[in-house]
């Protein structure tokens, strides 16, 4: 029997890791890629501060980002991930990548949210003598609550896959285990136990992002 | 109220648009002077330009030439932080109301209070008396998806007067709202104007709005305008031929009669009370040439006959024949000599 009491608590502790390194990841994600993702909605021709030479540029440099494959940017950030945490092995190590990986895609998501929002409320708020500032945080980003959190429902479930990949360059969690026992020794009833594991923490993390828009969102009677 | 002085002074105002088929000119050489206190109409068929005319007023289009001048200042000379503050002397409404869907409708009223940094204790005040006004001050928590058309438009211009605006703009503000609600809001925009002085601009495609409460009104067709004038007197005395098309509406149509199709009508006795040939005309939707009449009254039944001429059209003809011949009414073809 493989599943004795050490090989349940290195499972348990492969949750914790799991969830540290997803939802520490996208914190950081989205810290960088909500402001991105303003700049490239405001910024647009037909928005409300139109530059479109600095729009063209950042969506070439989010989309030249984003078609490196994940485990060449893991690769290429290795210096920079010692730099940071000050090693490339385990959990934290895989949060700057990860981060880094997400932030773009975190950016056209939180994009394709705010292109939501009705023009003619914007130009309502603009009809009053909003500020661009004022639209932004008053105007674009309350009304396209309900569709930021599912586009965040999206990105960490996105993120989590990507952690588990992680796992092939000494990043930890379940991704790591699953690759460890299963690929390496395999251990399958391990591997799977693990793949298990990580469908239930997406189905949770999605529906948790649904629940939450649905519920939050006032265009529902 | 102080009618007379312009609030609002158009001068050669004009505006294109660059797009990927070239330069649109969307509003030219534009002179209206809007007077303090007045309903203000400006109609015009889609596409006319009235949508762009209203939106340079407040400068949310930036005119590309000629200038706007609100109370004295012209528009075009103000950092944009001069031009948001003059934006909270002009109220504006929409078509589609354009409310915050995810504030309720106390919140939304407060919203342009909370731009110009007032306080929010003072602002739920104002905001309450605005929407006991226009008749919704018990529906404060209710968000604008629980409300009618009609009630989302009563609470977009409570929004539009909270920052108490010297102008309001209406961009067919009840376009997309059924006749009765279209009444009871163009009545409320007439008390706001009455009882607040509010200088109010009708932008519309409906003649029956500009009747109802427009003082005066400007015609616009092909980007410029047409006619300017008292809507009494445009009413009785359109010079353009968009305003005779607005103010007659279909009826200026064009219909070709055919110089043979006569018909004779009998009236051998039916009740004078029935109006025969109006009837015939607003069920068929066509219209009918009277040649010749000869009827009388003879206690209470018609005699007599008609003669009433036909489009050429084939299938307006037979809409008319068929009409005749299930309201029972005998009739025949007649040559022009016959008559």
């Amino acid at each position: 029997m493989t599943f004795d009491a050490a090989t349940i608590q290195m499972i348990g502790l492969g949750i914790v890791e799991t969830l540290y390194m997803t939802l520490v990841s996208s914190l950081i994600a989205y810290i960088i890629g909500i402001p991105l993702g303003i700049i490239l909605v405001v910024t647009d021709k037909d928005g409300i501060k139109p530059i479109p030479k600095l729009q063209a540029t950042l969506g070439l440099i989010i989309n030249l980002m984003r078609s490196v494959p994940f485990l060449i940017l893991m690769i290429v950030v290795l210096p920079l991930t010692r730099y940071i945490v000050g090693t490339t092995l385990g959990s934290t190590a895989v949060i700057p990548p990860l981060a880094f990986a997400a932030a773009p895609y975190v950016a056209r998501v939180v994009e394709s949210s705010l292109r939501e929002v009705d023009y003619g409320v914007i130009e309502a708020a603009k009809s009053m003598g909003a500020s661009t500032m004022q639209i932004i945080l008053k105007v674009l980003l309350p009304e396209a609550k309900p569709s930021l959190l599912v586009g965040a429902a999206l990105a960490v479930t996105t993120i989590l896959g990507y952690s588990a990949m992680a796992g092939f360059l000494g990043g930890g969690g379940l991704g790591a285990i699953a690759i460890n026992y299963g690929y390496y020794r395999g251990v399958k009833d391990i591997m799977w136990a693990a793949v298990i594991l990580l469908v239930i923490i997406v189905q949770i993390l999605q529906e948790t992002g649904m629940r939450l828009s649905k519920k939050g969102d006032k265009r529902i009677r | 109220m102080d009618a007379g002085s312009p609030i609002i002074r158009m001068v050669d105002l004009g505006k294109a648009f660059q797009t990927s088929n070239g330069v649109i000119q969307a509003l030219n050489h534009i002179n209206l002077d809007i007077n303090a206190g007045e309903i203000f109409g400006i109609i015009g068929l889609s596409g006319a330009g009235k949508s762009t005319l209203v939106r340079c007023i407040n400068f949310l289009e930036e005119p590309t030439s000629g200038e706007v001048i609100f109370e004295g200042q012209p528009l075009s000379k103000l950092t944009s932080a001069q031009l948001r503050e003059v934006r909270r002397s002009m109220g504006m409404i929409f078509q589609q109301f354009n409310l915050l869907a995810q504030r309720n409708i106390l919140q939304n009223v407060c919203f342009p209070m909370e731009i110009a940094g007032i306080k929010r204790k003072e602002a739920v005040g104002r905001a309450k008396e605005l929407l006991d006004m226009v008749g919704l001050g018990d529906r404060c928590s209710a968000y604008p998806a629980q409300l009618s058309g009609g009630q989302k438009q009563r609470v977009a211009i409570a929004r539009a007067l909270a920052t108490s605006p010297k102008v309001l703009l209406c961009d067919e503000a009840t376009s997309a709202l059924d006749p009765n609600t279209t009444k009871a809001i163009l009545a409320l925009l007439k008390q706001i104007n009455k009882e607040l002085g509010i200088t109010v601009i009708v932008i519309t495609h409906e003649m029956s709005v500009i009747e109802s409460i427009c003082d005066r009104v400007a015609i616009i067709d092909k980007s410029q305008i047409a006619e300017v004038g008292k809507v009494s007197e445009i009413f009785s005395e359109p010079k353009s031929r968009i305003g005779r098309q607005l103010i007659l509406g279909d009826a200026v149509k064009h219909v070709d009669f055919g110089e043979e199709k006569m018909y004779r009508i009998l009236f051998d006795g039916r009740s004078s009370n029935e109006p025969v040939i109006s009837n015939l005309v607003l069920a068929c939707k066509v219209p009918v040439n009277i040649m010749y009449a000869a009827t009388k009254d003879l206690h209470g039944t018609a005699v007599g006959q008609m003669i009433i001429q036909v489009p050429e059209d084939p299938e307006d003809a037979a809409k008319v024949l068929r009409y005749l011949q299930t309201a029972k009414v005998p009739f025949e073809e007649v040559g022009r000599n016959d008559i």
